[in-house]
């Protein structure tokens, strides 16, 4: 292993960032694939796994990647949700790794909102 | 030696992070068998690529595990076990679907609470020394740098004159957390200006209290915070070597302290020619001989040189002659895992917190008759009905609060009546307490004090090292006294010669042992007086437990002559039919307390 120099501290640190920020549980955006049964026969491990792909290609390092249950529209599966901080959370249907890797790109790298492939804005009430 | 972690692993991508807690207290629980059961677990729904699994330090919330906490959710995990592994991985890392009986539940009729920043325990807490706890794999250097780690080393190196470092330090009015209280930069200060080539700088990781587990805790889950603190002070004060004087008792930190030293050494962090400054430091680890005398400085530097830990007369003070001869600088495992965060933060911040005289937070191990058994971190100011309600969960099994011992064998019991006392150095003392290394120990109404005080002095007898009669003759005498109250053998003129022997005791030794051997007794004295006199005058003893004192009874209105109790007296003291009211024959009666355990009618009284 070399020696380290002071500045070599930061580039550690900006290496393992993707590891603190999920720990932290902050990042800039949130990106949730639900994978409930419904989900995963239909495809959700090939969107998580797409959406793996993608933040390890691109090193992003603000982007929180999740899992949740079943989102109760079970014929539109594979389903997503986008969180971009302080904004409203969008619902993706049907989605497939093409539709995945545009929504990942323009929405959650860009922040535009793919509204071709958007089920609805928002979540529900919850209690 | 364990084995190697990979650093290219860390580096890896995940949607999830299971962080289980690795600290001795989830261990001994069983921890390694659930880490081991979740990673197969993982295996077999091929998600390893997914889903990384953290060894981490303790958490803190010792009473509830091992635990496990699941990020980015957040989502806290109590009492895991090997065999529901299984179901809690299919349920929330397959479906997605987080466990609630799995989580941690207040009380029967609350709800589940899956956050942890939500549960009390956790959140009335303020991590300065912990930051990384629960948070970094302790045993892989990356994730320490990546939470800022080594930035303070760094800094001071680059661009910091060891007397900035001081003043720094100083300023930040950080006090030696080892117990005394002693201004951490007027200490550095002293060792930097005695004049000499060679110094040594010492962390005291010698814990002897019983019931706390503070440092060893720092240990296991931060061990590079501990290293970084110290490569700090021997710029500051120009030492070129440290020691770490750790208990043997602590394998697990020791283990963790040996693979941080080493990959610190091969980043360059520790070693010769630091981060290229030129700055030469290295740090050696020295097992000590479990004996509680070896806390205090000069016992602790006798040991370290090979001879019988006995202190010494001061002065002269570490500062001017101590390891070898040399001028030395000892502070406490907590201390020194404060010090990267005041370089780093900044001194104003850290005397932002706490009160007038005490400044940034103290961490506590909280045990006895408490709900929520741990280890907490906590600013200075903080009230002790704070950690016992809120934090703690207050008093198990409906049972009353009755004391707080703080401070170890050598601190006082603080009652109900001073609860409200905000938490610094000054007003423990000003209560008959003292700081101490930061251990808690809370106290049920079925405590007898004046045996509390008999145990406590039972612990100090035979760790005193001996050397000054009043140390060793006093606190046997004080112990043979007590002992005779709690037999039902004490005198009114005991109280008197108690107190006087205590202030001779304080008086005549040469270290903090003899100096505070007496305050349980005089803590004791001072707020329980009445229970004293109960034993003494009455021969009663009013918390029912002094054997000599004490009398069981059964009464025959709550009997219902279930004989259960009757079958389990070791002694066959019980007599009477089925069906009737059972009796217990005082002569053959050794109050054991059986039956009462046994009883599920509250029949058998303690009078």
């Amino acid at each position: 292993m070399a020696k380290l120099k002071p500045e070599d501290l930061s580039k550690i640190a900006e290496k393992m960032k993707q590891q603190t920020t999920l720990r932290a549980g902050a990042g800039r955006a949130k990106v949730t694939v639900h994978m409930g049964t419904c989900g995963i026969s239909a495809g959700a491990r090939k969107v998580m796994s797409a959406l793996l792909k993608l933040i390890a290609e691109k090193d992003v390092q603000d982007v929180i990647l999740t899992t949740s249950g079943c989102a109760g529209l079970c014929s539109k599966e594979p389903m997503m949700t986008v969180e971009i901080k302080d904004q409203a959370p969008i619902k993706y249907v049907d989605l497939n790794e093409e539709k995945t890797q545009k929504i990942f790109n323009k929405h959650v790298l860009d922040g535009k909102v793919v509204t071709e492939y958007a089920l609805a804005k928002g979540s529900e009430r919850v209690s | 030696m364990a084995k190697e972690k990979s650093t290219t692993e860390t580096n890896k991508v995940y949607r999830t992070q299971l962080l289980i807690c690795a600290g001795t207290g989830c261990v001994s629980n069983q921890s390694f068998k659930v880490f081991d059961t979740l990673k197969d677990e993982i295996k077999k729904h091929k998600l390893e690529d997914e889903v990384q699994v953290v060894a981490t330090g303790c958490q803190g919330f010792c009473a509830q595990g091992p635990i496990m906490i699941v990020q980015p959710e957040g989502i806290f995990y109590q009492m895991l076990t090997v065999d529901n592994v299984p179901h809690l991985v299919e349920e929330h890392l397959v479906k997605g679907r987080p466990v609630e009986k799995l989580m941690y539940t207040p009380s029967k009729d609350e709800p589940a609470i899956p956050k942890l920043n939500d549960i009390a325990f956790f959140s009335k807490q303020r991590l300065v020394v912990l930051r990384n706890r629960g948070l970094i794999d302790p045993e892989v250097i990356e994730e320490y740098i990546a939470r800022d780690g080594y930035q303070a080393s760094a800094k001071v190196l680059t661009s910091m004159s060891p007397e900035e470092v001081i003043e720094e330090i100083e300023t930040s009015g950080i006090r030696g957390r080892g117990g005394a209280g002693f201004p951490t930069g007027v200490k550095w200060g002293l060792a930097r200006k005695s004049p000499g080539d060679i110094k040594y700088i010492i962390c005291n990781a010698d814990e002897g209290d019983p019931g706390a587990f503070m440092d060893r805790s720092i240990i296991e889950s931060d061990p590079h915070a501990v290293l970084e603190g110290m490569t700090i002070g021997a710029y500051a004060i120009g030492s070129s070597h440290g020691y770490i004087y750790i208990r043997e008792e602590y394998p697990l930190a020791m283990k963790r302290l040996h693979i941080a030293i080493k990959q610190a050494r091969e980043y360059g962090l520790l070693g010769d020619d630091i981060l290229g400054t030129g700055f030469n430091f290295d740090i050696s680890v020295h097992r000590g001989a479990g004996a509680f005398v070896c806390g205090e400085e000069t016992s602790l530097i006798a040991s370290l040189e090979g001879r019988t830990p006995e202190p010494q007369i001061r002065p002269p003070f570490p500062a001017q002659s101590g390891l070898w001869g040399k001028p030395t600088n000892i502070n406490n495992v907590e201390t020194w895992a404060n010090i990267p965060v005041i370089i780093n933060r900044g001194s104003e911040w850290f005397a932002s917190i706490g009160t007038e005289s005490s400044k940034g937070t103290k961490v506590f191990s909280v045990v006895g008759n408490i709900t929520n058994t741990g280890l907490v971190e906590v600013p200075m100011g903080i009230t002790m009905r704070e950690i016992v309600y809120d934090i703690g969960g207050g008093v198990p099994d409906g049972k009353e609060f009755k004391a707080v011992q703080t401070g170890g064998p050598s601190g006082g019991c603080i009652p109900e009546s001073q609860l409200d006392l905000p938490i610094d150095y000054e007003k423990l003392a000003e209560v008959g307490s003292i700081m101490g290394s930061g251990g808690l120990i809370v106290m049920d109404n079925e405590t007898c004090m004046v045996d509390v005080a008999r145990y406590f002095l039972d612990f100090l007898k035979s760790e005193s090292c001996g050397k000054c009669t009043t140390c060793r003759e006093g606190i046997a005498s004080m112990h043979d006294i007590i002992s005779g109250i709690c037999n039902g053998e004490g005198k009114p003129e005991d109280i008197t010669l108690l107190e006087d022997l205590a202030e001779t005791i304080k008086d005549a030794s040469l270290c903090a042992l003899g100096g505070t051997a007496p305050n349980p007794v005089l803590s004791t004295l001072r707020y329980f007086s009445d229970e004293y006199h109960a034993h003494i005058n009455d021969k009663k003893c009013p918390a029912g437990v002094c054997r000599a004192l004490i009398n069981y009874r059964i009464d025959a209105e709550k009997c219902k002559g279930c004989m259960l109790c009757t079958k389990q007296c070791p002694q066959d003291a019980i007599t009477g039919n089925k069906k009737e009211a059972q009796n217990i024959v005082a002569e053959k009666c050794i109050k054991c307390g059986v039956c009462k355990e046994s009883c599920k009618f509250e029949a058998v009284l303690v009078e």
